[in-house]
């Protein structure tokens, strides 16, 4: 019975592992032929995965009903959150990679596979109740992801961003690993609950050591300062469909990843992590500004901006109380959609070859000779910085006045003064496209399917973004409350 | 009109406008822009012919529950009113100012401009503390794209300048407002307006509604945004900055640094005065030396608005009135003064104060509007400078006689800087040949100058039409600040006094 029970709650996951490998069985016998059908199935897939999580979220699931194998999984509204803009960003890749990849004749089967078990990884990580749980979710989004960057295989570029990826997020990974194992010795259990009670009665040396690999490892996951350094390189060598992915879904398993493991596990001990936090966060905002202001290429530049945008959620996780973490989920969806917006734009950059323009020099004057797209990328880049009305605003206004209200004034003070830093280089993007003489470079026509996509992420990050804060607020509430229901 | 959205409706005609003209052509763009300024103006008449003068401090309420953490809630009272007024009046002569000068991307400039509008008059109605923050940060990306696109040679460097000041300056007042709901517990203007912050609170609050207001004022010395905007940005641009974004700086002290931290205010007040004397003497001095048209105006903006602020911190009702009138007054008269620029500009494509000379000679009307505007720029009573600049001047010399001294001479040193600048551009002889034969006003600008001249001389002549509708705020407001008043220095003895006449009649009597 409870194993019947516990397959009934985990059916996201085994939906989109069965369907994973029937899809790899078509792979095998159809060939890169059937790619495009097994990308249409594969994002059907998402979408029934999406409908089956979606009830969690909207009925704000909690508590022992929505834990499977005993304490090891959780489907509770947080985890359904989190797993609907996984959904949202794995989808997203599957629809933009084709026109990307067919024109290089790259596109591979394995493609939308690697990302639907990039997918199933990611979901297990943020529903996951216990370490091993999440070192398994984990490795299985890590190792697809390897494989996506260096999917590209005729580009120097995206061989070197895979192996990059490859040593360092395995060194990550190593790191992650030590911490668990010392949590483990140091309160003798692995479950998340379990090491809370044990961690309840205080902090030991031993443990502490733990507390800080483990947010280490997941700091690197994340693309935190100071563990950034492989984010610009494997943004820019990846192909820009596969960025589109990493800056999207495993970013929000991560964050997520993040806040369940310290809220949750470390949740008793919270003044012990809160200082790695707020350094953390406002080391990455620094760091992720004053990085992206020398940078010429768009894609680098977008992962700076990153970096610098993960310092502001931090800023809503350094909070550590409930108005925080919804802060923070709220953030993370509008920060989805930025970026969907921001690599659908990049990916539409496309010189009269069809070669990608990602050279910021290159898209001089493009108001003159694309003034939607212009208008479009301008759209996200007022919104990276946070300026209103556009809804990037409301990002990081919830999460700076969750910090006020929990008391962190100067943090907010000193994070919102360097969100200034930030905003010169996202006007410098602005100015290019708008002041500066027409290159004429950009001249490719653009796929249909980009243009639906972006236009639908635009008009989520334009003013008309405020009407759904109503509606954001709830579920993000719902999410967080589910987070917090443990205790 | 209950119940009527009317200020919803007011920022709704220029945001449809810009929707329209953005993919329209020059001619319908500049039509279209016309056209909805115009009808925002009437509804502009329309609203102030039903602002119950005298009645309910704050009218036409609007509320609706749109968003999670604010409120779509607008009202106003008479000091919004005003400025509302000022913006609606202003907006369709900046159209007209663009008409002919402006050739490239007219659809986009038009949009820009009415959403300008849009966000101007937001500013200005917004009851909601968070709103109020959107509207005002907004404004910054129209503005930063009408400079940095339609604007001079050098309009990136300023575009980039205005952009960052501003964005700077405003953040931390972002951080004070929600330390303020969260005390307060809402985000209703008005209530925040009567709510006793702790004063030790009130420092830091105060502080960091200044750092914005400050900078959009601009007071000295975070002024140096200002020039280098107003040169390199469009007549237009100029004409909307100088008229309505610099008052958004008074208007914030007036509607949130003086009601909502009275005791700040006070403690604060001779950093103000210090800050408003020094640019007065400084700004208006810089401006004596200047080449181009453009940026003597700009300084002199910078002088007016010092006294402004000096108006405001008086702490009474004739400093406060005077302040608003200033404002008002500034707005027109600098508006009508770039615009005269821009005039010129059209004709000579040089701001260059030596490339002009003796224009009364070939071009006798635009002399004659320019003069009006250069007095009423130096205060001559009659015009609209002097109302505001006279009762500013008493309200500060009721706290602080020093104060008041040095800022006279800073109207001294004004006309100064306008009668030459007049005597060099428009007497004299006609030293440019191409100057020379430039010709006198057309249609389009007569129609520009003719609303202004007409405004300026009734604010002079009667200005108890403007002073009417915030009267009542004003008193309100001057209640509100009265407990934390600071002691001025200019102390009447009426005691002293009295004995006099007695003695008299009593030297009679014998």
């Amino acid at each position: 019975m409870e194993l019947l029970r516990s397959l009934q709650i985990t059916l996201a996951e085994e939906v989109l592992s069965i369907s994973g490998l029937v899809l790899l069985l078509v792979a095998a016998w159809g060939g890169d032929k059937a790619s495009r059908l097994i990308s249409i199935l594969s994002v059907a897939v998402l979408t029934v995965c999406a409908l089956i999580a979606a009830p969690a979220l909207c009925g704000s699931a909690m508590g022992p009903d929505v834990t499977a194998f005993s304490g090891q999984y959780r489907a509770d509204a947080f985890a359904a959150f989190a797993k609907l803009l996984i959904y949202a960003g794995a989808g997203v890749t599957l629809i933009v990679a084709p026109a990307f990849f067919d024109r290089v004749r790259a596109m591979r089967a394995e493609f939308p596979l690697l990302v639907l078990f990039a997918a199933l990884g990611m979901g297990i990580m943020v529903s996951a109740g216990d370490l091993l749980a999440l070192y398994i979710g984990l490795e299985l989004n890590s190792l697809a992801s390897y494989v996506l960057a260096s999917m590209l295989r005729s580009d120097e570029r995206s061989a070197e961003s895979g192996l990059k990826y490859f040593v360092l997020g395995s060194l990550a990974s190593g790191i992650l690993l030590y911490g668990v194992s010392l949590t483990y010795g140091f309160t003798g259990t692995t479950s998340f609950e379990g090491i809370r009670l044990a961690l309840s009665h205080g902090l030991t040396t031993g443990a502490t050591f733990g507390v800080v690999f483990v947010l280490a490892g997941l700091a690197f996951k994340i693309s935190a300062a100071p563990f950034h350094m492989w984010t610009p390189d494997v943004y820019e060598g990846a192909p820009t469909p596969v960025t589109t992915f990493f800056a999207t879904a495993p970013k929000v398993a991560a964050l997520s990843l993040l806040m369940r493991v310290s809220l949750e596990a470390f949740g008793t001990q919270a003044h012990a992590w809160q200082q790695i936090v707020i350094f953390a966060a406002l080391l990455s905002i620094v760091i992720g500004a004053l990085g992206a202001i020398g940078q010429n290429n768009i894609k680098r530049l977008m992962a700076y901006s990153s970096i610098n945008n993960v310092g502001f959620m931090l800023i809503g996780l350094a909070c550590a109380n409930q108005p925080g973490a919804a802060a923070m989920l709220i953030y993370l969806a509008i920060y989805v959609a930025m970026s969907v917006a921001g690599f659908v734009a990049v990916l539409m950059l496309k010189d009269a070859d069809g070669e990608p323009v990602e050279a910021i020099s290159d898209l001089a004057g493009l108001s003159k000779t694309r003034p939607g797209l212009a208008a479009a990328l301008a759209a996200v880049m007022f919104s990276l910085a946070g300026i209103p009305p556009l809804f990037g605003f409301w990002g990081k206004f919830v999460v700076f006045q969750a910090a006020v209200q929990a008391n962190l004034l100067a943090l907010a003070a000193i994070g919102i003064a360097a969100s200034v830093i930030g905003a010169f280089y996202y006007l410098k993007v602005v100015k290019v496209l708008y002041f500066d003489d027409a290159t004429d470079k950009v001249t490719g026509k653009s796929d249909v399917a980009h243009t639906v996509l972006l236009v639908i992420a635009t008009l989520f990050i334009s003013p008309l973004g405020y009407l759904l804060t109503n509606w954001l607020h709830v579920l993000a509430g719902n999410a967080a409350a589910a987070l917090f229901h443990v205790a | 009109m209950t119940g009527f959205p009317i200020l919803s409706l007011l920022m709704l005609v220029p945001l449809v406008g810009a929707g329209l003209v953005l993919k329209a052509n020059r001619e319908q763009a500049r039509l279209i822009a016309l056209v909805a300024t115009l009808i925002d103006f009437a509804l502009g008449v329309v609203l102030w012919a039903h602002y119950d003068v005298g009645g309910a401090q704050w009218q036409f309420q609007e509320r609706a529950a749109l968003f999670s953490g604010f409120e779509w809630k607008l009202g106003i009272d008479g000091i919004a009113l005003l400025l509302i007024a000022l913006t609606v009046f202003l907006m369709p002569i900046c159209i007209g100012a663009s008409w002919n000068s402006i050739e490239k991307r007219a659809g986009e400039y038009y949009a820009a401009f009415l959403l300008m509008e849009t966000l101007m008059i937001g500013v200005f109605t917004a009851q909601d503390l968070f709103l109020f923050y959107i509207m005002f940060e907004a404004g910054l990306i129209p503005m930063y794209l009408i400079i940095g696109i339609w604007g001079g040679a050098d309009r990136i460097y300023a575009s980039y300048k205005f952009f960052l000041y501003t964005l700077l300056g405003s953040v931390l007042m972002l951080i004070a407002m929600f330390w303020m709901v969260n005390v307060a517990g809402t985000s209703d203007i008005p209530t925040l307006m009567a709510y006793n912050f702790p004063v030790h609170a009130q420092t830091w609050l105060w502080l960091a509604f200044f750092a914005s207001f400050a900078v959009k004022m601009p007071m000295w010395p975070v002024h140096t945004w200002l020039p280098d905007a107003h040169v390199q940005a469009p007549t237009a641009g100029s004409v909307i900055l100088a008229g309505v974004l610099l008052k958004m700086g008074g208007y914030g002290f007036i509607r949130f640094s003086l009601p909502m931290f009275p005791e700040a205010s006070a403690q604060f007040a001779p950093l103000v005065w210090g800050l408003s004397m020094a640019a007065v003497v400084i700004t208006s001095l810089i401006a004596l030396v200047q080449h181009d048209i453009k940026k003597l105006i700009a300084y002199s903006s910078v002088a007016h608005m010092a006294i402004v602020t000096i108006g405001l911190f008086a702490f009474n009702t004739q400093g406060l009135e005077g302040s608003m009138l200033i404002m008002l007054s500034h707005g027109l008269v600098a508006g009508a003064l770039f615009l005269g620029v821009g005039v010129i500009y059209d004709r000579l494509h040089t701001r260059e104060i030596t490339r002009y000379g003796g224009l009364a000679i070939n071009m006798p009307y635009y002399a004659l509007f320019m003069l009006l505007f250069t007095m009423a720029s130096i205060g001559l009573p009659g015009t609209s400078g002097f109302v505001g600049e006279f009762l500013s001047l008493m309200g500060v010399y009721a706290e602080s006689s020093w104060v008041a001294l040095v800022c006279t001479t800073g109207i001294i040193l004004g006309a100064a800087y306008m009668l030459y600048l007049y005597r060099r551009v428009i007497f004299g002889d006609q030293k440019n040949a191409d100057a020379a034969a430039m010709l006198d006003l057309d249609k389009r600008e007569w129609a520009m100058m003719v609303p202004l001249a007409a405004v300026v001389l009734w604010m002079g002549v009667y200005p108890e039409s403007f002073l009417a509708p915030m009267r009542k705020d004003i008193a309100t407001l001057e209640h509100r600040l009265a407990p934390a008043k600071p002691k001025g220095d200019a102390q009447l003895k009426l005691g002293a006094g009295k004995p006099a006449p007695e003695e008299a009649a009593h030297g009679e009597a014998h």
